[in-house]
């Protein structure tokens, strides 16, 4: 019986210098900082993870809120009193505060972190590319991801001055049954057609945004298997495309429809 | 086939560069890009200049060593496709063609078109291998390994390191190399175990060599050599947000 141990080392002993497996370091335990690197939260993965929990919040909350607006398709007379119970409803509740606050952090984490995001990538860049093709590689969406969420961003400004703030703070009418008017409000600013127009531009960009973020967030979660991969990457194709056309089809259809 | 080239030349790490133009009057098609960089060092050389200095050594594609970006596109207009395994056929007669080395912060110009890519080398370093001594290959069947696992494993373990993920990125991240590693080892029974050290640790290291976010863009995949996939990219992603909760 031959020891492989014995054999081995017979065969390292001809190489010259130490043997091959000496200089192998064993993977040490951090050893420095070892609390936070733990949970790592400076790594670039850790900073993504952040923006990809982020923005799938955003996801889900653009949803349901989409569901509500759809109530201003209704009948006029049926749309009026429904949206304004509605928005009655959610501002007289404590659960939906919590969430607006878990919201505005959101977007705020969300658009800081993309900064920073973008100036570290920026930094790691160095030198820049005399003659620069490598944009055929990609989808153009996925490289403007910067650019397309400061137009959400600048939107979400206007949207929230006309529609929240007015609620909040501003003087918004009663309706007949004693209920603040939104849905005056809303079908009055939606009389403006340069508004209209911005808003659907905006969507177009909110649209390209999630294509690309909700495939890019499930990736960033680290979804690996490809038979949920072309299942999410279909699902992120319908969402977006019923997110964005949903929301612009609203200002359009009561900018013509009740104008 | 005539052939103008613009060159980036920079002599040294901490000199300004800039580029110079070149003509090869005749470059025959059947040339590598290579053999067609060869001949345009011959042609300095007999005019007492100073030599194009890039990096290569199979030349067939496996080694990773070469690797420039032409025309802006790193390793040239083919995708999945090593500078040295591009031909002159590609180009036409009378074409411009630029040549640049591959660009990141942490990928410094070495010399005209040569780069230092050893924070590669550090990136495997911190986490890159199984620790255990494995001695010699061990009986095949005493370790079983499903075949589809095998594949995946060793379509990761292709990287030849050429650095071209990061050349292509814009963010000019590590994510698309880093992950081929940690994907082959963590595929396999002998690396599953150190799974997660070993994600944590090479995600560290790429982040202090200064390369940057993965933004999915997936343009990496498209300018592998070797093609590698960027689920891996989701692997990695995976080991690692499992290393920090359990
Ligand atoms: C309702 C609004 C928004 C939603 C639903 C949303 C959603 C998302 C999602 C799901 C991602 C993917 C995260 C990942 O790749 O892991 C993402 C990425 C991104 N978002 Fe947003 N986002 C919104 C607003 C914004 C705003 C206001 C900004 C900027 C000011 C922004 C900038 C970015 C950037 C730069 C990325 C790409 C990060 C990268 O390079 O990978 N987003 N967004
Ligand atoms: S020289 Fe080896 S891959 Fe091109």
């Amino acid at each position: 019986m031959s020891n492989p141990d014995h054999d081995r080392e017979a065969e390292v002993s001809l190489l010259d210098g130490p043997p091959h497996d000496v200089k192998i370091k064993p993977i040490e335990k951090k050893k420095e900082a070892p609390q936070r690197a733990k949970l790592g939260l400076r790594r670039t993965l850790s900073e993504k993870n952040l923006m990809a929990l982020t923005g799938l919040f955003l996801c889900l909350f653009l949803a349901v809120h989409l569901l509500g607006n759809l109530q201003l398709l209704l009948p006029p007379e049926i749309a009026q009193w429904q949206f304004n119970f509605y928005s009655k409803l959610l501002s007289g509740n404590i659960f939906i505060e919590l969430i607006s606050y878990l919201l505005f952090a959101s977007i705020l984490a969300h658009a800081i972190y993309a900064l920073v995001i973008t100036i570290k990538n920026r930094r790691a860049n160095g030198h820049r590319y005399d003659y620069d093709r490598r944009g055929v590689t990609s989808k153009w969406y996925s490289r403007k991801m910067g650019l397309l969420g400061t137009i959400i961003l600048f939107f979400l400004i206007i949207h929230l001055r006309d529609f929240w703030y007015q609620l909040q703070f501003g003087h918004v009418p009663l309706d007949k049954d004693g209920q603040k008017d939104l849905y005056t409000l809303v079908v009055t600013v939606y009389h403006s057609g340069w508004y209209v127009l911005i808003y659907v531009l905006c969507m177009i960009a909110l649209g390209y945004h999630l294509l690309h973020g909700f495939f890019s967030a499930a990736r960033t979660l680290g979804v690996y298997d490809p038979r949920y991969v072309e299942w999410i990457k279909i699902l992120g194709w319908i969402y977006s495309i019923g997110i964005s056309a949903g929301f612009a089809f609203i200002p359009v259809y009561v900018h013509f429809a009740r104008g | 086939m005539r052939i103008q080239l613009r060159v980036w030349r920079q002599e040294h790490k901490s000199k300004p560069g800039q580029f110079a133009d070149y003509e090869l009057p005749e470059v025959s098609p059947d040339m590598s890009f290579l053999e067609m960089l060869d001949m345009l060092n011959d042609q300095i050389m007999r005019q007492n200049g100073r030599p194009v200095e890039f990096d290569y050594d199979c030349r067939e594609g496996i080694c990773g060593q070469c690797g420039v970006m032409i025309n802006g596109r790193a390793h040239g207009p083919l995708a999945n496709t090593t500078t040295c395994q591009l031909h002159m056929r590609t180009f036409k007669d009378g074409d411009i063609i630029h040549v640049e080395p591959f660009r990141a912060a942490a990928f410094p110009v070495k010399c005209d078109l040569k780069v230092d890519r050893s924070a590669f080398d550090r990136i495997i370093q911190a986490g890159g291998y199984i620790a255990a001594s494995t001695g010699e290959a061990p009986e095949a069947n005493s370790i079983l390994v499903p075949h589809e696992e095998a594949e995946a494993a060793f379509d990761a373990a292709c990287c030849i390191g050429c650095g071209a993920c990061v050349a292509t990125c814009k963010n000019s991240s590590a994510a698309l190399f880093t992950s081929a590693k940690i994907s082959h080892l963590a595929l396999l029974p002998q690396g599953r175990l150190e799974a997660k050290e070993r994600a944590q640790q090479m995600v560290a290291q790429a982040d202090k060599e200064g390369f940057g976010h993965c933004s999915n863009t997936e343009a990496c995949e498209v300018e592998c050599p070797q093609a590698i996939s960027v689920l891996h990219i989701a692997r990695m992603n995976w080991e690692f947000n499992r290393a920090a909760f359990f």
